[in-house]
């Protein structure tokens, strides 16, 4: 069978199975619909918050991001955990004790204000969306790499299957599936990793491998691989592997406030704490907490060892060769542009960090402009007119291969049969699928349980309130959908802005709510504004205005962790001019932290 | 922020029943927040502290073939965190359980 056939058949079934879970999880009232009927052991909602978490930039892009950074990659990869210990001891035992429904739920009855909610509302539907665009994007893009067919008829796919199962089963429809998600996810991301470690180091357990010597008849045979990758590295002019505050823009400072801003933003996601609505008791958030940091760094501990393999594996079958000893799965992804070589005259690839380097990525230029480009280098070569376009690709930054090269063709590097490679494409399409879902979910609940029910009309009825979840979830998908085909410039741009504003606006104020009793509605209001406005001004600044990363350096990607101190410090200096909380308030204060009865 | 809650302190009033279950929610509340503190030093200690602030001079030494700061950053803080939330969910569970048993002796103190 053909490595189509394999795609074609695992996709199939992999939807089938997400279909076919749907249908029995489908619910018929809004407590099944927001929280899965409070529901869900803590070890499912564990694996389901892992598929909920991971995206297709998690399962596509970070291995390929952690190669070309080397130490630096650490950032997303603490980032990204490091933040399931805050929401673990500081959130999710707290707000399963709340036992509401939505997160702007909690602000808004912790801090009695309606303002406060609409502020919550706001905060968590731009987020997520923000988010949701770019995981619509990844179902095409995955759909277009290895079914050849268009991005837009794979978003159309995607949007089709998350409809189904989300209008159906709302929450509990989404966690079942996210359940099988992440299974599909992880098999396909393990399997290659472990095979590309048995291949370079003799290592079945590819995070012992990444620290053991390189065997076979390969140049540095005997050395450690990292060793070697360092010698690399320094060879072409990059940084070394695993040297620490050597690439620009990395310095210690911003390396700091970076991880910061991504653990409490990580905390502070709304579609990642309502996850912890759905389990039974406080004992189960706890548990499940647990278990959902487990299922995530299986993934996460596994992405640095094929980042360091496949960078050194890449560059060893590359290196020095000629056209007809370049290894196969080069000239397939040749073909998507996601690596392109242009030689300078001498028959042999050379990837550099200089001038002289040769191997370049399409990037954002269109097929059609890449051919012509490629077609005046061959000219040039043949010196029959044309041009070198080496420096026009060089000074449009696609120098290098795409990051993506790095998980999508592992399992080529490790000479897997072609079903692997259609099962890295399921594996993708899961890690998309099961994200844009749970963020969708949020975008539903905001607008029809907290503004719809919460302030326009509390006498809704149970009816008309899953009604209204419905279609708000199919306007949601419909308008994620949008976005995917008709991708706004601007979302790779503001992803760091999802994690800045969820760091810098929820964070704080879910803390502050849980753990101070003095803490009022004026002060937690404007720390939240506050927060959200220097971050919002600052990002937007210096992203799309050229303003200068004036605050000691730090840039857009770390500012969230500015916004949240400034949140806290803002709430906490305001806090003694203004009344402490109603006896009603304080009286549900002392309830969630209050163990819970045997039995409840 | 535990000072919130020592302000708080008296509330119960002269029933001493409620004093009891006061002094119980308290104690519980505060181990909560030790065994909290205890764990996010060892947090911020193994990420700020090993994997970044100190990364430079712990890549000089080595583990196997890891120098030891690249290490912690791209492997040993996230299994270190995997560990911390283990810990807290069972010690804390535990607690819950210790409440529940006083609780029940409670009424018993009363009496005395």
């Amino acid at each position: 069978m053909s490595v189509m056939a394999w795609t074609y058949l695992f996709v199939g079934l992999s939807f089938g199975l997400y279909i076919a879970i749907a249908w029995m999880a489908r619910v018929g009232d809004t407590h099944g619909f927001y929280v899965a009927g409070r529901n869900v052991p803590a070890i499912a909602n564990g694996m389901a918050t892992a598929g909920n978490w991971m995206s297709a930039a998690s399962f596509i892009s970070m291995a390929g991001l952690i190669s070309m950074m080397g130490y630096a990659g650490g950032v997303y990869l603490m980032g990204w955990t490091g933040g399931y210990v805050l929401l673990a001891l500081l959130l999710a035992p707290y707000l399963r004790k709340f036992g509401k429904y939505t997160v702007p739920d909690f602000i808004g009855d912790r801090y009695d204000s309606d303002t406060a909610r609409v502020v919550a509302v706001v905060c968590a539907i731009f987020v997520s969306f923000v988010y949701v665009a770019g995981q619509m994007r990844g179902v095409g893009v995955v759909f277009s790499r290895f079914l050849e067919v268009d991005v837009n008829t794979g978003v159309f796919i995607g949007m089709g299957i998350v409809f189904f199962y989300s209008v159906l089963g709302g929450m509990q429809g989404i966690t079942w599936t996210q359940v099988a998600q992440y299974w599909v996810l992880i098999t396909a991301y393990l399997i290659p990793a472990i095979a590309i470690s048995i291949k370079l180091t003799g290592h079945n357990i590819p995070q012992i491998g990444m620290g053991s010597e390189l065997i076979g008849d390969v140049a540095g045979k005997g050395m450690y691989l990292l060793e070697r990758l360092d010698q690399i590295n320094a060879d072409l002019g990059f940084n070394r592997y695993t040297e620490a505050f050597t690439s620009a823009g990395w310095g210690k400072l911003n390396v700091v406030c970076t991880t910061l801003a991504l653990m409490v933003g990580t905390a502070g996601l709304p579609h990642v704490i309502v996850r912890f609505y759905t389990v039974r008791t406080v004992r189960a958030a706890r548990s499940s907490a647990f278990w959902a940091l487990f299922f995530i760094a299986v993934l996460y501990v596994t992405a640095p060892p094929v980042a360091s393999f496949a960078r050194y594996y890449m560059i060893d079958s590359l290196q020095g060769r000629q056209a007809q000893q370049l290894p196969s799965w080069f000239h397939n992804w040749e073909q998507t542009g996601l690596v392109r070589w242009f030689d300078n005259g001498d028959g042999r690839l050379r990837y550099s960090a200089g001038p002289d380097n040769e191997v370049f990525r399409r990037g954002k230029l269109g097929a059609a402009e890449m051919d012509r480009l490629a077609s005046e280098h061959e000219r040039w070569l043949a010196g029959t007119g044309g041009r070198d376009i080496r420096p026009v690709l060089r000074d449009a930054g696609l120098s290098g291969p795409d990051r993506d090269i790095i998980v999508l063709a592992t399992p080529e590097m490790a000479e897997l049969s072609g079903w692997i490679i259609a099962l890295v494409a399921a594996g993708g399409l899961a890690a998309a699928l099961s994200t844009a879902a749970g963020l969708l979910l949020v975008i539903s609940s905001s607008v029809s349980h907290d503004l719809y029910y919460r302030i326009i009309n509390p006498a809704a009825s149970e009816r008309q309130r899953l009604a209204v979840g419905r279609v708000m979830i199919g306007v949601a998908v419909v308008v994620a959908g949008i976005f995917g085909i008709y991708p706004p410039g601007f979302v790779a741009e503001v992803v760091a802005f999802a994690f800045g504003l969820a760091a810098a606006s929820f964070f704080p104020a879910i803390v502050l709510g849980i753990f101070s009793r003095r803490i009022g509605t004026v002060p937690a209001v404007s720390g939240m504004v506050a927060g959200l406005v220097f971050t919002t001004a600052y990002i937007v600044g210096n992203r799309f205005f050229g303003m200068p990363a004036w605050c000691f350096g730090i840039s857009a990607q770390g500012i969230g962790t500015i916004g949240m101190a400034l949140n806290f410090a803002v709430a906490l200096t305001l806090t003694p001019l203004f009344p402490a909380p109603s006896a009603a308030v304080q009286e549900m204060i002392r309830s969630i932290r209050e163990p819970e009865r045997v039995g409840a | 922020m535990g000072e919130h809650h020592v302000r708080n302190v008296g509330v119960g009033g002269s029933n001493p029943l409620c004093s009891t279950t006061h002094e119980l929610r308290r104690w519980y509340w505060r181990t909560n927040l030790l065994v909290m503190s205890v764990l996010l030093t060892l947090w911020a200690v193994v990420s700020f502290g090993a994997s970044i602030l100190l990364a430079d001079g712990l890549n000089e030494v080595s583990l196997g073939g890891f120098p030891l700061g690249f290490w912690f950053a791209q492997q040993g803080s996230m299994l270190i965190f995997v560990i911390l939330i283990l810990v807290y969910a069972v010690v804390l569970n535990r607690l819950d359980d210790a409440y529940q048993a006083r609780l029940g002796a409670a009424p018993e103190d009363k009496g005395q």
